[in-house]
């Protein structure tokens, strides 16, 4: 894993954009199978196509929950569009008994989790907080505050240790893995992580989705060195995969992943990618970046290649491609008719679960909200 | 019984938590081999192995934020802020995520965990050794803040905090870890007085003091002085800060109609404020004087040869009393 070198060079293609950094990378923009020489994996026809399967599901979801927040149906919404491989790719290398730790972009990673994708909605919409139960679901409620749940995941993973579940077997040996953005990375709480995660040698893999802006703030006002050798200087691997590419993004999570459950400590991918639309619903960002960078990076689309890939091998047809259309329009309706049911919480909920064995305090507010309610009663 | 230092109590308490049960961690800087800089945690590495007490890197919001992990994870980590004036790189940490996991999560997730913070000024330290934080942690929906006052409190509130499912905030009083007091470890733990309840620690008919923490000592003493001259006074140990306990309070200040709450923080928006409208609210007929403070200035702790005029003492205690009877 020390060695990170340029998979193949570069056939064809658009050449508009900045110069490729160096990243593992097993499917081109242009659809055509590379190999690298510490990262081979092999995929049967059916995992393959059910990756495809997987991106463009989550990529209409997404699309979904963004006309959602336009018709005003949630608050706000985290769009993943151009994320999607990075996502699908390390969500599918975790095995069932690993643990996710989200921030609150990663529905691509639930879904690959096989957690209902309605979950996060209720959050979004405004009716609840998050509210599933995180270690039932091997997957954490989402952490807004930028960086903190990556301490949570290395405490967790402490804990794995110190269960014993830390092991050659890769069917019960569990290893953990903490979302973050490029954004994160300047925060203090992240470095703590690295720091605790590699002197406690925790089985955690730190997975740094670069999308390149945090909000407005372009890479270069975080960082003066590619991410990934950050983690040299923490003493742990770092290694950067083309984001973009679902197959390399699968390859290098599931060995940081195995490599963790076996005892090797953690490691930091940065998953090269691009926000393609904006920070939230509520940010503009033609403000801070140009057409031509958004543009450049529509070439490399994670999902044209992919769909390039089964068309040249072979593995699917016109009617396949239809199909997943339409599964994924069903499902995406099938969302939307949830979330408008979704009812608005009775008020007084909001008085529920503030504290496990509850407090005098907040019973009294309660029952004065209530008395406060009923006072009106009748009266219209 | 036992005669035990205050601190020797909590020691004895953090060890039979983790006898109790082996989810028990401690965690912190310093806790291990060197036993914590008051030795608050002497001897357990030794006796429970270094997997359950954590000598942790020297970053508070680390290690708040890895022993949230390892709640998740089913521990129930004894974390050690070695001073109170460490604890704010950690804030963000328990403001909002040990305070809000469990609201976010609808109630399926509990973090038991237990934040120990030695706090309070009075012994000759320099900047971001003396601060009492409390406040700022009893005004965060979904913490829980204790503070205890003397060994048998020590000993008992510590064990309930480990075993309460609620995430605890326990600030112990650190210029009294030397006090000696009665403490009986025979006794069993579900018959301890209850965690967040306070305490009439002296009757009295004519004044009631409200105090935690180191304050408590402080009052008492003025208690016995103000008898000699031939006044009464109720002290009431608080105990627990968030939730307040104020039943106890009210039926007193019913009695006496005089209360002055006494802490080391500083007075503007502190502890006294939030005592003293309750009283207003629910005694207002029977008060003879408006509720006084006697509190830290509203300035840095200074440096430490001023703190000694810095710290409410007997005198400004009874002056406060003396004022009381002026109305």
């Amino acid at each position: 894993m020390t060695r990170v070198e340029r998979a193949a060079p570069r056939r064809g293609g658009k050449r508009s954009g900045p110069p490729e950094p160096e990243f593992v990378q097993l499917l081109t923009p242009e659809g055509e199978r590379v190999s690298h020489p510490d990262y081979s994996v092999d995929f049967t026809d059916d995992e393959l196509r059910g990756l495809y399967r997987d991106l463009v599901t989550v990529r209409k979801l997404d699309a979904e929950a963004t006309a959602l927040q336009r018709q005003g149906e949630l608050g706000i919404w985290a769009s993943l569009l151009g994320q999607e491989a990075a996502q699908v790719g390390s969500g599918r290398a975790l095995r069932t008994q690993d643990m996710a730790f989200p921030t609150y972009r990663e529905h691509g990673v639930l879904y690959c989790r096989n957690i209902d994708p309605i979950m996060p909605l209720g959050l979004f919409r405004g009716v609840d907080q998050g509210g599933w139960d995180p270690v039932a679901n091997r997957f954490n409620t989402y952490t807004i505050v930028i960086g903190a749940q990556t301490l949570h995941a290395t405490g967790y993973a402490m804990g794995v240790a110190k269960d014993g579940k830390v092991g050659d077997d890769d069917e019960t040996s569990e290893a953990v893995i903490a979302y973050f953005g490029d954004g994160a990375t300047s925060q203090g709480d992240v470095n703590e992580s690295f720091i605790f995660s590699s002197v406690y040698n925790a089985p955690i893999v730190f997975f740094c989705q670069n999308n390149q802006y945090a909000i407005s703030e372009p890479l270069e006002r975080q960082t003066r060195i590619p991410l990934y050798q950050r983690a040299a200087g923490f003493g742990f691997p770092g290694i950067r995969v083309d984001g973009n590419d679902v197959l390399a993004t699968y390859a290098v999570t599931r060995a940081a992943l195995d490599n963790a459950r076996h005892g090797q400590g953690p490691t930091l991918i940065e998953a090269y990618t691009y926000r393609m639309g904006a920070h939230t619903t509520s940010d503009d960002p033609t403000r801070y970046r140009v057409a031509s960078e958004v543009e450049a990076w529509q070439a490399k689309d994670p999902i044209v290649r992919m769909r390039l890939l089964l068309e040249k091998q072979g593995l699917a047809d016109e009617a396949f491609f239809k199909a997943v259309d339409e599964q994924a329009r069903v499902e995406a309706v099938k969302l939307r008719e949830r979330v408008l049911s979704m009812p608005d919480p009775d008020p007084v909920t909001m008085f529920d679960h503030v504290y496990p064995n509850g407090s005098p305090l907040v019973d009294k507010q309660r029952a004065e909200f209530e008395t406060y309610h009923a006072s009106f009663e009748g009266s219209h | 019984m036992e005669t035990l230092t205050l601190g020797k109590a909590l020691n004895l308490g953090l060890r039979r938590a983790m006898e109790d049960d082996p989810k028990v961690l401690i965690m912190g800087e310093d806790v291990g081999k060197l036993g914590g800089v008051f030795r608050i945690t002497d001897g357990l590495q030794k006796d429970f192995g270094d997997e359950r007490v954590i000598d942790t890197p020297l970053a508070e919001a680390g290690i708040v934020g890895t022993a949230i992990g390892l709640a998740l994870r089913g521990y129930r980590p004894v974390v050690e802020i070695q001073f109170d004036g460490f604890v704010y790189p950690a804030y963000d940490q328990i403001v909002c995520q040990v305070a809000k996991f469990h609201y976010r999560s609808k109630g399926k997730v509990k973090l038991p965990m237990v934040i120990r913070i030695p706090f309070g000024g009075g012994i000759g330290a320099v900047e971001h050794h003396s601060e009492s934080p409390e406040a700022y942690f009893s005004h965060t929906a979904g913490l829980k803040v204790v503070a205890c006052s003397n060994p048998s409190d020590a000993y008992w509130m510590i064990q309930q905090a480990i075993a309460s499912d609620d995430p605890i905030i326990f600030f112990e009083p650190k210029r009294r870890y030397w006090e000696k007091g009665e403490v009986d470890t025979a006794a069993t733990l579900s018959g301890a007085y209850p965690l967040h309840s306070s305490r009439v620690a002296r009757s009295g008919t004519d004044a009631t003091l409200l105090a935690y923490g180191p304050m408590v000592r402080t009052c008492l003493d003025a208690a016995t002085a103000a008898a000699e001259d031939g006044r009464n006074l109720e002290v009431i140990d608080m105990r627990s800060l968030s939730p307040l306990d104020m039943a106890p309070v009210f039926d007193s200040v019913r009695k006496t109609g005089r209360a002055v709450v006494v802490h080391e923080a500083a007075g503007n928006v502190g502890l006294g404020a939030e005592i003293s409208a309750r009283i207003t609210e629910e005694c207002f007929y029977s008060l003879e004087a408006p509720v006084l403070r006697v509190t830290g200035y509203d300035i840095p702790y200074p440096a430490s040869r001023m703190e000694e005029e810095f710290l409410p003492d007997l005198d400004r205690v009874l002056d406060a009393v003396d004022r009381s009877f002026g109305f």
